[in-house]
């Protein structure tokens, strides 16, 4: 719709705000879709056949034959399982490790501000490094685990953290925790800074307790962003590479292979970049799906 | 209140206690650091990795850490600066103009979010062969410039909208135009949330591994991550000077987070969690 404005003597024609906001988002358009849209659209395009080998040629038209390999492929359910296990656990142990930590630095006392540098550092600290250090930390050999546990007399001998498969995906979870829960914390601490004061002591004259006002005003008005810190989490679990090549490679036997490790090792290792193109697809429709959910949910809560 | 006390000591030692390990694996002897029963603190301590790290001629692993830094700096900073120059006139455009599929469009930029690396990985390298951005700076800036402008767009256009319009309005009745107003008015008052949305963009740029891994072989453009990768790849014996490159890889990000960390909580309320 375009507008015409009276600016004096002159009538100039005014772009409407359409073309304003065409005009505006055009470079961001330009930087992200830009490198984003030509490659989506050729690993979809090659995910219909079956391609084993990067050099470019003749491959033969399988359809939906990559996406029917996925879902029967046990290796990829097994992926699925693990993923969503280290989704859920991670999430869920930031999310109410990061609600304390968040109420924690709320309240006044001295040396808050001392705490709250202290916590960003692991959220700071490149995951490369944070996974480096907790496989040092794990070593089976001579980590300060290890050291710890026996010099406390926690265990009595050492035990290989990342050695075995169940095992290593739990203590990989523990690396992924502490380093994000300081961002829940932050994400959680701006969400409580939002509430009015005027609620808290409204509560109190009313007679409620310390507890009972968390879960009558504090908790409630937290829920935009508790959903926000689940979708984002949730969406960060699912993606997780970086913090598994660097700690396990995906191993024990396969142990912490998530499916964005298993579908990095179709197409790279395995080189079968038709299934690799298949599985990232898939990722991206189950991360879509969870999105979706949360974004329904949080609707309902926020007005945009 | 004591509970309170206790609370934050508990987790000072949580958080700073693998820290404080990495600082003394870097610093500590090779032989302490394999004793058994493990010496906290060690005997000797010595800044040999660092200098190793400093000092080691052009051609090994150490000339790799140092060439990483510089890129990881380059490439982050560029990547942020690229980013928050055109994402400011996007999140404007989402903040305050009334358009047709404005909420759809938002969201179609947060979706390239939930695309898993891998989905691009391949043809995205091939395009990069095609256009000679293997291995350099550029090509890394470029395609961390598609995922930072997004978060931009997104924590910004909520930062925006927490900005009164009344101020605006007097400026551009006043004569100012919508970008002059936008330059005059709001980016000074929104200067927590460009802050914090600069960190953000830092933090993701300087973290990245994947692309790096993929679209680096040299000096060139290899990053920090990569670097210290492979750092862990060669020096199995020794960790204390893969710590000691952890260490100095951390350093910026740290600092940049340190020194800007007032904004984030701020940067966050009215950016992330409203918008």
């Amino acid at each position: 719709m375009r507008e015409k404005r009276r600016l004096g003597p002159l009538r100039v024609r005014v772009p409407g705000a359409a073309g304003t906001a065409a005009l505006l988002l055009l470079p961001s358009l330009v930087v992200v879709f830009g490198i984003v849209v030509y490659p989506l659209a050729r690993t979809l395009y090659t995910s219909f056949f079956d391609v084993n080998s990067p050099f470019p040629g003749r491959y033969p038209f399988v359809g939906l034959g990559n996406y029917r390999w996925t879902f029967g492929s046990p290796d990829f359910w097994a992926a699925l399982r693990r993923t969503a296990y280290f989704t859920l656990v991670s999430t869920w142990f930031e999310l109410i490790l990061g609600l304390l930590l968040a109420l924690l630095l709320s309240v006044r006392f001295r040396g808050r501000a001392v705490l709250r540098s202290i916590v960003i550092l692991p959220w700071a600290l490149p995951t490369i490094v944070n996974g480096m250090m907790w496989r040092w930390i794990f070593n089976p050999e001579y980590g300060a685990l290890n050291a710890l546990f026996t010099q406390l007399h926690l265990t009595s001998q050492y035990r290989s953290w990342l050695g075995r498969p169940f095992l290593a995906l739990n203590m990989v979870i523990v690396a992924d925790v502490w380093k994000t829960t300081p961002l829940a914390a932050f994400l959680l601490l701006a969400g409580l800074s939002t509430i009015p004061r005027e609620l808290y002591e409204a509560a109190r004259v009313d007679g409620a307790g310390a507890v009972r006002s968390f879960f009558s005003v504090t908790l409630p008005l937290l829920v935009p962003t508790i959903l926000v810190v689940l979708v984002v989490r949730t969406i960060e679990a699912f993606k997780v590479f970086d913090i598994i090549y660097v700690m396990t490679r995906g191993g024990p036997a396969n142990g912490t292979q998530t499916i964005a490790v298993f579908a990095y090792i179709q197409a790279f290792s395995n080189q079968r970049f038709g299934r690799g193109g298949a599985l990232a697809y898939v990722i991206a429709m189950f991360i879509l799906g969870f999105a979706l959910i949360y974004m329904r949910l949080l609707r309902r809560e926020v007005e945009y | 209140m004591v509970f309170v006390y206790a609370a934050a000591i508990a987790t000072a030692v949580i958080i700073l206690a693998p820290f404080v390990w990495l600082l003394i694996s870097s610093v500590a002897s090779p032989t302490d650091l394999l004793a058994r029963p493990l010496k906290w603190i060690p005997s000797h301590i010595s800044l040999d990795r660092y200098a190793s790290i400093f000092q080691a001629g052009t051609n090994d692993t150490a000339a790799t850490f140092r060439a990483g830094m510089v890129n990881s700096a380059i490439i982050a900073g560029s990547t942020v600066a690229i980013s928050l120059a055109v994402g400011i006139f996007g999140a404007y455009a989402f903040a305050r103009l009334r358009f047709p599929f404005r909420r759809a469009t938002l969201l179609l930029f947060l979706s390239t979010y939930m695309l898993p690396p891998i989905a691009i990985l391949v043809p995205l390298y091939l395009t990069m062969v095609r256009l000679h951005l293997l291995d350099t700076r550029l090509g890394l800036i470029v395609v961390y410039c598609s995922f930072v402008t997004p978060y931009v767009l997104w924590i910004l256009s909520g930062h925006f909208r927490t900005i009164p319009r009344e101020l605006e309005d007097a400026a551009r009745i006043d004569g100012c135009t919508r970008l002059g107003a936008l330059f005059r008015v709001i980016l000074p008052i929104a200067r927590p949330g460009l802050l914090a949305t600069a960190l953000f963009g830092f933090l993701l740029a300087w973290d990245e591994f994947l692309y790096a891994l993929i679209f680096t072989s040299s000096t060139a453009a290899k990053t920090i991550p990569v670097a210290i990768a492979e750092f862990q790849g060669r020096f199995t014996v020794d960790f204390g000077l893969v710590a000691a490159g952890g260490i100095l890889a951390s350093i910026p990000p740290l600092v940049i987070a340190f020194l800007f960390q007032r904004y984030i909580v701020s940067g966050l309320a009215s950016g992330a969690v409203k918008g």
